[in-house]
């Protein structure tokens, strides 16, 4: 071909330019973040040995089941009716792995604000702004990408758990990975979509970091993640209720490890699906207001 | 879209941040078909805000702007679908390869793969960096980012570029280049490019016209020829041998308006310095006058920009966000 091959015409057709799906530019979006991730070996790696860490010095540490059975005179039978009364399961390695599911959830979500401000910093944001993409789809970029992080990580902090000595409950079937992966992937969504609606104006990197520390706090122990919210005291069970972390982490232990039946599992999926939905819902109407300046 | 005569039409346009700070102040300006436009001003002075507004990435407080006859408020779609923007950051994703950043910013113009594919490889070829469009771009040098920058602002064949501090940080050999890029937009494409710049020199090489902007206000518009001359010509600098005085002499001449005697020489403002200098050197030696020295000089941009923006610098209170991103643009362009 020849030289004039590069040349831009100056009359070309409507249709090459202008694209009729309303949500073009979403999955391209998207996947940048997702490969500012997995093409990252360090941030990879140090996604998978962050759960392994958790779950090995916590999880292994804080041993109830030796805490019971090292009371004189009380036998292996009594210690499992304790912990079973407790937990739900024989051992709170178990119980606390499956909480853990959550608690990387949050931290893997937290980071898609930092994500928006460094984006907004370097003008990309600005640069997207200026394209015909539709602005929801900007916003819906980071929250698909985070949650489907999340769901990733669930899945090595599962299959570690496993390695580590997970006693899977009579509940578990090879259905219930998938069903762990659904919840995840609606609570990521809520996560990602508050953390993202929380930085849609901000421009200073510490407010994130700040905004994340406060919330990540109250949001991971007002919950059922390290302990059964029916021995909280009243105000805190008040809080540990709405939390839609304590149903996430509900439906997981009920996919996983308990062994009673799938109890209120529907209601935990409505809870963690209508959070997921609005909380998206308000992130979303904010982006139209607040990503134009 | 039918072919508009002026591409860019701005009217009152006005931008207040906070209800407080006036950015821009009630502008009006156009841009002709095919013009290398540039926006030149001190920092400050309301440059990116308004070619945000234009881009549609702010909102306009007040007044009206049309490019290629959308309302860039209101038809801001039509708008973004037929520009294309060259942002003063170096935006490209430094994660990915050049080859999947343009194809990401096709992506986000909607333009098919079969379509794009085809269509990045010819511009990787127009800068020059097929050799390197699969390495990723923080191995780049900053004339490296700057084309590719420029690469990615022309994926969906504009008819508009905006261009925002093109050559911020560059070296000089990399400057040049990038102005040949600019020239051969306009010259091959026909393109209308709108820039900003404060750099006098790349306005005066590169624009048709040139509006200085200066505290929100536009306060001078016209070629860069025009606005030279504007200041009144030429000076003329001489010496002559005797101490008589020649002032009337000089006066008489063609050209000549004002001739003012000054440390024992005259400066002389001429409309056309060649013309005159030949002339007064005859008419002095006429009369029996040696000239000593003789030197000439035309106003440069420089003269006009601090005749319209004064000589005070700019302590203009810029945003954290601002501050930052100049930062990490000028680090970048030095890599």
């Amino acid at each position: 071909m020849s030289q004039t091959e590069t040349k831009i015409p100056q009359t070309y057709p409507e249709e090459e330019r202008v694209s009729k799906n309303r949500f073009h530019g979403l999955w391209a979006l998207t996947n940048r973040d997702l490969k500012k991730w997995y093409q990252n070996p360090v941030v990879f790696i140090i996604g998978i040995i962050q759960p392994i860490l958790w779950l090995a010095l916590l999880g292994k540490a804080m041993n109830m089941n030796n805490l019971f059975s090292s009371i004189p005179g009380m036998s292996q039978a009594a210690v499992n009716l304790a912990m079973n009364h407790t937990f739900g399961t024989p051992d709170y390695f178990s119980f606390m792995a499956m909480g853990m599911v959550a608690f990387t959830t949050v931290f893997t979500t937290a980071f898609v604000g930092i994500s928006v401000v460094f984006d907004r910093r370097l003008g990309f944001m600005n640069k997207v702004l200026s394209t015909p993409v539709n602005r929801s789809s900007i916003i819906l970029s980071k929250v698909i990408s985070a949650s489907i992080r999340s769901v990733f990580q669930a899945g090595i902090v599962t299959a570690i758990a496993y390695l580590l000595g997970l006693q899977l409950g009579a509940n578990f079937t090879a259905f219930s990975v998938f069903g762990v992966f659904a919840i995840v992937f609606l609570i990521g969504f809520g996560l990602s979509s508050m953390f993202t609606a929380i930085t849609l104006r901000t421009t200073r990197m510490e407010t994130p970091q700040a905004i994340f520390n406060l919330i990540t706090l109250p949001l991971m122990f007002a919950s059922s993640a390290y302990f059964p919210i029916a021995q909280m005291p009243d105000w805190l069970q008040a809080v540990a209720n709405v939390n839609p972390i304590s149903y996430t982490i509900d439906a997981v232990r009920r996919l996983m490890v308990f062994s009673d039946g799938y109890g209120p599992i529907l209601t935990d999926f409505a809870f963690v699906g209508v959070f997921a939905i609005l909380v998206t819902v308000i992130c979303v109407v904010l982006s139209w207001k607040y990503l134009n300046k | 879209m039918s072919q508009v005569e002026d591409v860019i039409k701005v009217e009152g346009l006005t931008k207040v941040f906070n209800h407080s700070l006036t950015a821009v102040d009630h502008i009006d300006f156009s841009v002709k078909h095919g013009e290398i436009f540039g926006f030149l001003g001190p920092n400050g002075a309301g440059k990116t805000t308004t070619i945000s507004m234009l881009i549609t990435v702010l909102k306009p407080t007040a007044g009206k702007a049309t490019v290629l006859g959308g309302d860039i408020a209101k038809q801001s779609l039509a708008v973004r679908n037929s520009i294309g923007v060259v942002p003063q950051e170096y935006t490209a994703d430094e994660d990915l390869t050049g080859y999947e950043n343009i194809i990401l910013c096709a992506d986000l113009y909607g333009i098919p793969r079969s379509v794009s594919k085809k269509r990045a490889m010819d511009l990787l070829q127009l800068v020059e960096l097929v050799g390197f469009k699969d390495k990723r771009v923080q191995t780049y040098s900053g004339g490296m980012r700057r084309r590719l920058e420029l690469a990615c602002g022309l994926i969906n064949r504009p008819k508009v570029l905006f261009l925002d501090e093109p050559t911020l940080g560059l070296d000089v050999q990399t400057r040049a280049a990038t102005w040949n890029y600019v020239k051969m937009l306009k010259k091959e494409f026909g393109m209308t490019l709108f820039l900003t710049t404060h750099y006098l020199e790349e306005a005066d090489a590169l624009c048709d016209r040139i509006a200085i902007i200066d505290h929100g206000k536009i306060v001078v518009i016209g070629t860069p020829t025009d606005l030279k001359d504007s200041l009144g010509g030429d000076i003329i600098t001489l010496s002559i041998q005797k101490d008589t005085d020649i002032t009337e002499l000089i006066s008489k001449l063609e050209h000549v308006k004002e001739v003012r005697k000054e440390n024992g020489g005259y400066i002389i403002k001429t409309a056309s310095g060649e013309a005159t200098a030949p002339l007064i050197i005859e008419a002095l030696r006429k009369n029996g006058h040696v000239v000593t020295k003789l030197s000439l000089a035309k106003p440069s941009l420089n003269d006009v920009y601090l005749q319209y923006t004064g000589k005070s610098m700019r302590d203009a209170e810029e945003s954290r966000e601002n501050v930052f991103k100049q930062r990490m643009t000028m680090r970048r362009a030095r890599q």
